[in-house]
C-alpha cells in the first residue's frame, strides 16, 4: 500500500534495526532450514515473505532484495525498475515523470537513506536484476549465500 | 585544432595512450579544449540523404553529433543506423542507447554493431517513459538501467566479456557517456549519482537541458569536491543548452516534456522581448557563455529541435571555439564534402 511504504520510509531507522536483527536469526535457522531441506520451505517461506513485504514495501518479490542499500524504498515500484538512483525526468514536487500522482521511489529512498545508519549503501552500483530469481524468497537466498552454499555471486559492487 | 594524423573518412584515429576510443570527441576532451556536441534528428524515413542533410548543418562546428534513440519515446531512425550512415563519410558520433527499449542481450549486440559501425561514443541513457511518446501502449523494457549498462559496456571493453562472461574477440574501444539532470530533485544527490556512474564507467557527461545557472553552479562545485574532474578517471562535463522558440513554448516543454526545468524568469524574459525566438536564441548565448566561465566545465551539448540552423550562428556569436574548426568532410579536402552539404559539387 502507497501510504503505509511511504511511512516506512519515513521511520527507515527502525527497519533498518529490525532488518538487522532479524538477518542473522535467520542465517542462524540454517541448519533448521538445510534439514527440511531449502527447496521446500522456499514456498511456506516465500508466502510469509510475501506477505509481510507486500504490506510494508509494496514488494514485488524481484528475489534478490536490496531494501538496505535504498532506503527502505522498493526500486521495483519504480515504473522504469532503476535500481540505481532516480531518473531525470522527476517532476520538480519530486513526483514520478510515468505516474504523476506517486512520490519518485528515488526521491523516497534517498530521503530514508540520510535516516540510515549504513544509508551510504545507496551509493553502491547495482548490478541488473537476474529475472530468474523473480517471485522467489530473497530471504532464503541471503541464508544460502551467507553460508556460501550457493555458487551465485553477491549481487552488488561496492563503488570506489 | 587539427590532428597530424586526420583521418580518411570512414577510418578511425590510432588510440593515444590514456585513451580508449580511437574517436575525436575524446581527443579534443582530453586535450583541454572546449568541445560542442550537437543532435540530430533522426527522420521519420528510410532515406539516407535526410540524415546526411541533417549532419551536413553542422559542418565546421561541432566535435561529435548525438543520434538520439527514441527521444521522447517517440519511434524514428534508429541510432545505430544514423551513426553508422554519418561514420560512412567520416563524421564523428555519438551512439545513443535507452534502456526502454531493448533487452540486455538486444543491447550489447548494438554496443558491437555500433562500434564495428565507427561510432567511437556511446550515450548510455534510462530512456523516457513510454508514456511520453507516439507509442504508449507499448511494452518498456527496462531489463537494465542506464547504471547497468554503463558497467555492461566498461566491462565489455576494458575486460573484454558479455555480461554472461563470455569472451569477445575484440572489444568495442567506445568512450562512454550518460546523462544527468542536475535541475531536478532530489538536487542534494544529483552530485553523489554523477559519482555512481562514474563508477560504473561514465567519462562523460551531457547533462539536461540548463536554464538555471546557479543550479549547475552548485552542482559543478560539489562535483568538484567529490573529486570526479581530476586524475585519470575523470569525468568531462558538457552542460545541455538550447535556443526556446517562444515563451510559449517555453510553457509547453516544461509542462510537457519531462525533466526540463525553466525558471520563471526565463518564460518573463521571453515574454518582455519584442521579438521572442531572437530572445530565445540570445539568451542560448547567454547560457553559454556563462557556462564556459564555470570551472570543470569541458564544453557543451546544443539540443536545437527544429532549430539547428540556429547552432552555427550561436557558436559563431559566442566564439566558444576559439577559432579551433572541428573536423567534418571536405573540412581540408573539398573533393571529400558530405554529398548533401548544400556546398558539394554534384559529381
Amino acid at each position: 500500500m502507497y501510504r503505509m511504504r511511504r511511512w516506512v520510509v519515513r521511520h527507515s531507522n527502525v527497519f533498518e534495526m529490525i532488518y538487522r536483527r532479524f538477518e542473522p536469526l535467520l542465517v542462524k535457522l540454517d541448519p533448521v532450514w538445510r534439514r527440511l531441506g531449502h527447496e521446500r520451505v522456499e514456498a511456506p517461506v516465500k508466502v510469509v515473505e510475501k506477505a509481510v513485504k507486500g504490506a510494508l514495501f509494496d514488494c514485488q518479490m524481484c528475489g534478490q532484495c536490496i531494501l538496505s542499500s535504498t532506503g527502505m524504498s522498493c526500486p521495483m515500484n519504480c515504473p522504469k525498475s532503476l535500481r540505481n538512483g532516480p531518473c531525470g525526468g522527476v517532476r520538480a514536487n519530486g513526483h514520478c515523470e510515468v505516474k504523476p500522482d506517486m512520490m519518485c521511489v528515488w526521491v523516497d529512498a534517498w530521503e530514508g537513506s540520510r535516516r540510515m545508519k549504513h544509508g551510504d549503501r545507496i551509493d553502491a552500483v547495482q548490478l541488473p536484476v537476474d529475472y530468474r530469481l523473480t517471485g522467489t524468497s530473497a530471504w532464503l537466498r541471503e541464508v544460502r549465500q551467507q553460508n556460501g552454499s550457493s555458487s551465485s555471486t553477491d549481487n552488488s559492487e561496492t563503488t570506489k | 585544432m587539427k590532428f597530424d594524423d586526420e583521418p580518411v573518412p570512414g577510418y578511425s584515429l590510432p588510440i593515444l595512450p590514456g585513451h580508449v576510443s580511437p574517436g575525436r570527441l575524446e581527443r579534443v576532451l582530453r586535450a583541454g579544449k572546449f568541445a560542442i556536441t550537437s543532435e540530430i534528428d533522426p527522420p521519420d524515413s528510410a532515406d539516407p540523404a535526410e540524415v546526411l542533410k541533417r549532419a551536413a548543418i553542422f559542418d565546421g562546428y561541432v566535435d561529435a553529433i548525438n543520434a538520439t534513440d527514441g527521444s521522447g519515446a517517440n519511434c524514428h531512425m534508429s541510432s545505430v543506423g544514423v551513426c553508422s550512415l554519418l561514420t560512412r563519410v567520416g563524421y564523428a558520433t555519438i551512439l545513443q542507447i535507452s534502456c526502454r527499449d531493448r533487452n540486455r542481450i538486444a543491447i550489447q549486440g548494438e554496443i558491437l554493431g555500433g562500434a564495428a559501425m565507427g561510432a567511437c561514443n556511446l550515450l548510455c541513457l534510462t530512456g523516457d517513459g513510454v508514456q511520453a511518446g507516439d507509442h504508449p501502449q507499448a511494452k518498456p523494457v527496462f531489463d537494465l538501467d542506464s547504471m547497468s549498462l554503463l558497467e555492461i559496456a566498461r566491462r565489455m571493453r576494458d575486460e573484454q566479456r558479455f555480461d554472461s562472461g563470455r569472451r569477445i574477440e575484440m572489444p568495442p574501444r567506445i568512450f562512454l557517456g550518460a546523462a544527468e539532470n542536475p535541475f531536478v530533485p532530489p538536487l542534494d544527490w544529483r552530485p553523489h549519482r554523477l559519482a555512481k556512474k562514474v563508477a560504473a564507467g561514465a567519462q562523460f557527461i551531457q547533462t539536461q537541458y540548463c536554464f538555471d545557472i546557479e543550479r549547475l553552479r552548485e552542482f559543478m562545485l560539489k562535483v568538484n569536491d567529490l573529486g570526479l574532474l581530476e586524475g585519470p578517471d575523470r569525468v568531462f562535463i558538457l552542460p545541455g543548452i538550447g535556443p526556446l522558440a517562444s515563451a510559449r513554448s517555453a510553457r509547453w516543454i516544461r509542462e510537457n516534456v519531462p525533466g526540463v526545468h525553466i525558471p520563471d524568469a526565463v518564460i518573463s524574459r521571453l515574454e518582455g522581448a519584442e521579438n521572442q525566438k531572437e530572445e530565445g536564441k540570445r539568451l542560448c548565448m547567454d547560457l553559454l557563455h556563462e557556462i564556459r566561465d564555470i570551472p570543470g566545465v569541458s564544453g557543451a551539448h546544443i539540443m536545437a529541435y527544429r532549430q539547428e540552423r540556429s547552432v552555427a550562428e550561436i557558436i559563431e556569436a559566442t566564439g566558444v571555439l576559439d577559432g579551433r574548426v572541428p573536423w567534418y568532410p571536405g573540412r581540408d579536402d573539398p573533393k571529400a564534402l558530405n554529398p548533401e552539404s548544400p556546398e558539394a559539387v554534384p559529381l
